[in-house]
């Protein structure tokens, strides 16, 4: 079956290259192949989450190294589980998002590339041998960049793929060397070989998993591809990516942490670490932003931080011997990377419904888009709440379960780590809920703050979406401005030319999403909700996954999760009451208001009588209070142009946040690597017969050193 | 859910009357805090002030009312008041009061009480925004970023109770509480941790040095301007739930600080409301003698309580 469902996505996707330029039949195999593919998939993996386990499956294959060796387990199986879902998903919502691109490019390239990301990530996810692991995560890797790179005449994109070819390759060799070490030890690069570790490899190993499956998974510092390579994709395949991709690199690490043994103190603590920077920094430079993907995509990096803090608690459970934490926080962290693949998905899918229809991503030119995508609306809605970790759904639940790790970490004295988490965890919680409440609340409630007219310049263009200024009071001359204003709802279509759809920024003039895009984002909510209010339905699932990632003894592990359990029926009860309170309040006020006179009229604005849209709070003054406040991190530029003289004519005020990482680290290393590198120039002339001189020297080189090691 | 430990089954049932009765008695007598607390402010500044009831005649009044709305809003902004008081709602149900038993109770509640007060907290501020108007987003943006900061400080003064209670409820964390304790062991801990909500719980009711819900420039209020478009019942709801929110924080402050625990439950009750009353009031002299801080030391202060409850989590942690 799983086979099957691999060579279902694969097929699908050459079938997708091979119908080539016919948008129509292209759209229909590949996404029907990815949907297809899913489901056929999901049905062995569903299987072997409860337990019942499945035949790892070994064939001989060529290279001298490895075997394609394939297996499916709890662990293996949670994960693929909302891996499939979310495949299936952003196949259909892509099927109709990409269709405005179809004149213009080839969108065969476009489905090969994602069915064979879908496949990737599920060989990722299945394989048992290093070699054939390492082979689908270099697969998975290109093939997310060539998705990635998709309007690739962009300047800003282009950048973004290279970013992510080079942070993706840093990973895989740190993971490489990882796999070499575990195969050098075992004999074997198969995972059932892995031997014991003496402390220093353990530790070396420990590191080595934590660096390539950290880049995967954005741990900060490693995460800085992840703003740049998120908001340049596609919606549908940011969901993908943001929701199931990075995952893979949480799951490489709860992997690697079940392969290496018992854990000592400090892995746990250095977790904790990251985690806790990771999560607070993710959602600070998230709540920075004016692109609302690359909002979500810091979003992304403060929900790994609250992963690693679960998994960081859970190994220091383990290691001082109180299964309970450790039941706790493994249990919270693996709950939490399954509904953030949830939410980020749906507000992923949402946020690619805004630009598509409104025609861009800047929060400070939108607005007003729940009366005109009421559906998209009350979906974002809900993906917020959840992100927020609010009750009723499902965010609150994990975070709830890692919360209380935390706090029975301190009531049994163990303050030293628990204190900090509980700190790490509030602050984050307080932030995110800034963080969304800006986002949903700029970019849906209130009035449009573009009309698409020839007023309305397109004052950011897509060029500078990778530098996020923040104009809050923009007056730019209107020279160096693009005025190109189509009619709603003529988009793309009949644009033929080899340049990207460029709308004018019409939040005024939005329209809802269509049917299938819907369709798949009313799936993550209602998956969302039912999660929220089945918390413990949710535990209960996860009792093979969970024996398997903790690698409690029996007895401890019974007790533990038995304990663990209990407040999950208390939350799901309250949780009820609640949605009953708000529905009886609602009802309550109906019944009030009824045959009472309602009327409608202006928002009070203290008395002026003539509001208009940009006198709103904008979303970069919204946050500024709590940017202010952490700007030692966020080290957030200012620009002003300030108003001169008597009769002043023009000013303007912007602020940037890049990121820092990447801004005071990365930026000065890769420079003297490049200057290091421009040396080396000299070996590269471009004469052909000196290259081929080049190669059989290594060769006999090679050859001498074989020959002389016998 | 066990309450303290019992003795006699009279008790038991005195126990049972007093904490079923300790939800009405909230669900009542809320809207009395504000009530009192413009009573002592107008004591201060030589007025006679309004009555006592007048918050009940005001929710009278504005339940009988009709609305206008904006053109502008959506449901998201006819839901807000109803989400928010739904929340004060639930918080109200998880709050024990005077070392009575909250009607809901289970270990862990502590970080369901801070969420469900985040959720109100959402839906308040998204109705702001629905608005359009720069001061309720004005008023909104100032409320996401104390609550971001008050939250840490709530959260670990809660870790630093339920670590000398050595529980993961409200109920049972307060039921260990005894007053007497404050000036014996870990009392020192107990009183920071009281200080600590004490900044909190008006940081988060809005009340001066945070907020003043009394001037007459928009501009310079937090909560209020956020529900300036608010009317009638909607309206009536939001001042109901800010009544309700009022209790519940003030019954964390009063659990820890009103020497009670007679071992008469009614008796408990009864001083639990004295309690409150007092709490009010001294929320009175507070907003009388003190000006609004600058919008720049909120944030300091706010801090300090953080500081406050982490101080208060060693001292336990180390006694």
């Amino acid at each position: 079956m799983i086979l099957l469902s691999m060579g279902i996505f694969v097929l699908g996707g050459i079938l997708a290259l091979c119908a080539g330029r016919s948008a129509r039949a292209a759209a229909w195999l590949g996404a029907g192949g990815a949907v297809l593919g899913a489901l056929v998939g999901l049905v062995p993996v569903l299987h072997a989450l409860t337990g019942a386990s499945i035949e790892p499956l070994r064939l001989a294959w060529g290279l001298p190294i490895g075997s394609f060796s394939i297996g499916l387990d709890p662990l293996s199986a949670f994960f693929a589980v909302p891996m499939l879902v979310l495949c299936a998903l952003c196949a259909l919502y892509g099927a109709e998002y990409m269709r405005p691109y179809a004149g213009s490019r080839n969108l065969g390239v476009s489905w090969f590339w994602f069915d064979l990301l879908c496949a990737s990530m599920f060989l990722v996810l299945i394989a048992r041998d290093g070699m054939l692991f390492l082979i689908a995560w270099e697969l998975m890797s290109l093939s997310s960049y060539f998705l990635v790179s998709f309007e690739d005449e962009k300047e800003s994109v282009r950048q973004a793929g290279w970013t992510y070819l080079v942070a993706a390759h840093l990973g895989t060799a740190a993971l490489f060397l990882f796999f070499m070490l575990l195969a050098r030890e075992g004999g074997s690069a198969d995972f059932s070989a892995v031997p014991a570790l003496p402390a220093k490899l353990g530790a070396a190993a420990f590191l080595l998993a934590l660096a390539g499956f950290g880049t995967k998974a954005g741990f900060i510092p490693m995460h800085v591809w992840l703003p740049e390579a998120h908001p340049a994709a596609p919606s549908h395949v940011s969901a993908l990516m943001s929701g199931a991709m990075i995952k893979t690199g949480v799951y490489g690490l709860v992997r690697a942490l079940t392969l290496l043994g018992a854990p000592p103190a400090w892995w746990g603590w250095t977790l904790l670490c990251v985690g806790a920077v990771s999560g607070v920094l993710g959602v600070l430079f998230a709540l920075a932003q004016r692109d609302i993907k690359r909002l979500l995509a810091y979003s992304s990096i403060e929900n790994m931080g609250i992963i690693a803090l679960g998994l960081g608690l859970g190994l220091l459970g383990k290691a001082h011997g109180e299964p309970l934490i450790c039941m706790l926080g493994f249990g919270g962290a693996l709950l939490h990377a399954l509904n953030h693949s949830l939410f980020k998905g749906l507000l992923f899918l949402g946020a690619g419904s805004v630009l598509h229809a409104a025609g861009t991503r800047d929060m400070e030119h939108l607005g007003g888009l729940f009366k005109r995508m009421p559906w998209t609306g009350t979906c974002f809605l809900a993906g917020s709440a959840a992100i927020c970790g609010l009750p009723p759904l499902n965010g609150f639940i994990s975070e709830f379960m890692i919360f209380l790790a935390a706090f029975h970490a301190v009531v049994r004295g163990y303050a030293a780590w628990g204190a900090p988490a509980i700190a790490a965890l509030a602050l984050i919680g307080g932030l995110a809920l800034a963080c969304f409440t800006k986002a949903f609340g700029i970019v849906f409630l209130g009035e449009p703050r573009t009309q698409g007219s020839r007023q309305d310049k397109v004052t950011f263009l897509d060029a500078a979406a990778s530098r996020p200024a923040a104009l809050l009071v923009a007056h730019m001359p209107s020279g160096m401005l693009a005025s190109r204003s189509l009619p709603a709802g003529r988009l793309g279509s009949q644009n033929s030319s080899p340049y990207p759809v460029v709308t004018p920024q019409r939040a005024a003039q939005a329209h809802e999403a269509g049917p299938l895009m819907r369709l798949s984002m009313a799936v993550l909510v209602c998956a969302c909700f039912f999660l929220g209010l089945g918390g413990a339905l949710a535990m209960f699932r996860m009792r093979e996954v969970l024996s398997q990632a903790t690698g409690l003894r029996m007895w401890d592990f019974m007790t533990a999760f038995e304990d663990a359990l209990i407040p999950l029926h208390s939350v799901s009860a309250c949780a009820a009451v609640l949605l009953l309170m708000i529905l009886s309040t609602a009802l309550l006020r109906a019944l009030l208001l009824k045959g009472r006179e309602v009327r409608s009229g202006l928002t009070w604005d203290c008395g002026y009588a003539a509001p208009n849209a940009r006198m709103q709070y904008t979303a970069s003054s919204f946050v500024q209070p709590v940017t202010e406040l952490f700007s030692a991190f966020l080290r957030t530029r200012e620009r002003a142009v300030e108003p001169k003289g008597n009769f002043p004519a023009a000013a303007a005020f912007a602020t940037e946040t890049p990121d820092a990482f990447r801004e005071d680290f990365y930026r000065p290393v890769f420079e003297s690597a490049l200057k290091a590198a421009w040396k080396l120039r000299r070996f590269q002339h471009g004469r052909i017969q000196l290259y081929i001189l080049y190669i059989a020297l290594t060769l006999m080189v090679l050859l001498i050193w074989k020959l002389g090691v016998h | 859910m066990t309450p303290a430990a019992i003795a006699h089954p009279h008790q038991l049932s005195a126990l049972s009357i007093a904490s079923s009765l300790q939800l009405p008695l909230a669900l009542v007598c809320a809207p009395l805090l504000p009530g009192v607390i413009n009573r002592v402010k107008a004591f201060f500044a030589g007025r006679t002030g309004q009555p006592v009831l007048q918050p009940y005649r005001d929710l009278l009044k504005l339940l009988q009312k009709g609305a206008v709305y904006s053109t502008t809003t959506t449901w998201v902004f006819r839901a807000g008041p109803v989400v928010s008081l739904s929340c004060a709602a639930l918080a109200l149900m998880l709050t024990p009061l005077n070392g009575l038993p909250a009607l809901l109770a289970f270990p862990g509640d502590i970080v369901l009480f801070a969420y469900v007060l985040a959720l109100g907290r959402f839906f308040t501020v998204a109705a702001a925004l629905d608005t359009g108007s720069a001061f309720e987003g004005m008023g909104a943006s100032r409320e996401v970023w104390f609550s971001t900061l008050s939250e840490p400080a709530l959260l670990l003064g809660l870790a630093a109770l339920a670590k000398h209670a050595g529980k993961l409820s409200l109920t049972s964390i307060y039921n260990e509480l005894d007053p007497a304790v404050l000036f014996v062991s870990g009392g020192p801990a107990l009183i920071l941790v009281a200080a600590a909500f004490a900044v909190v719980f008006l940081a988060e009711n809005s009340r001066i040095p945070f907020d003043d819900p009394n001037t007459h420039l928009e501009l310079t209020m937090i909560h209020e301007v956020m529900v300036l478009d608010h009317g009638g019942p909607d309206f009536g709801l939001i001042q109901y739930a800010a009544a309700l929110k009022l209790w519940v924080l003030g019954a964390l402050v009063t659990g820890i600080l009103v020497p009670a625990r007679s071992g008469r439950p009614l008796l408990d009750l009864f001083t639990g409301l004295l309690g409150m009353l007092l709490l009010a009031a001294a929320t009175g002299v507070v907003e009388s003698v003190m000006a609004r801080l600058r919008l720049a030391r909120v944030s300091q202060l706010l801090a300090a309580a953080a500081a406050l409850s982490i101080l208060a989590l060693m001292l336990v942690s180390s006694a």
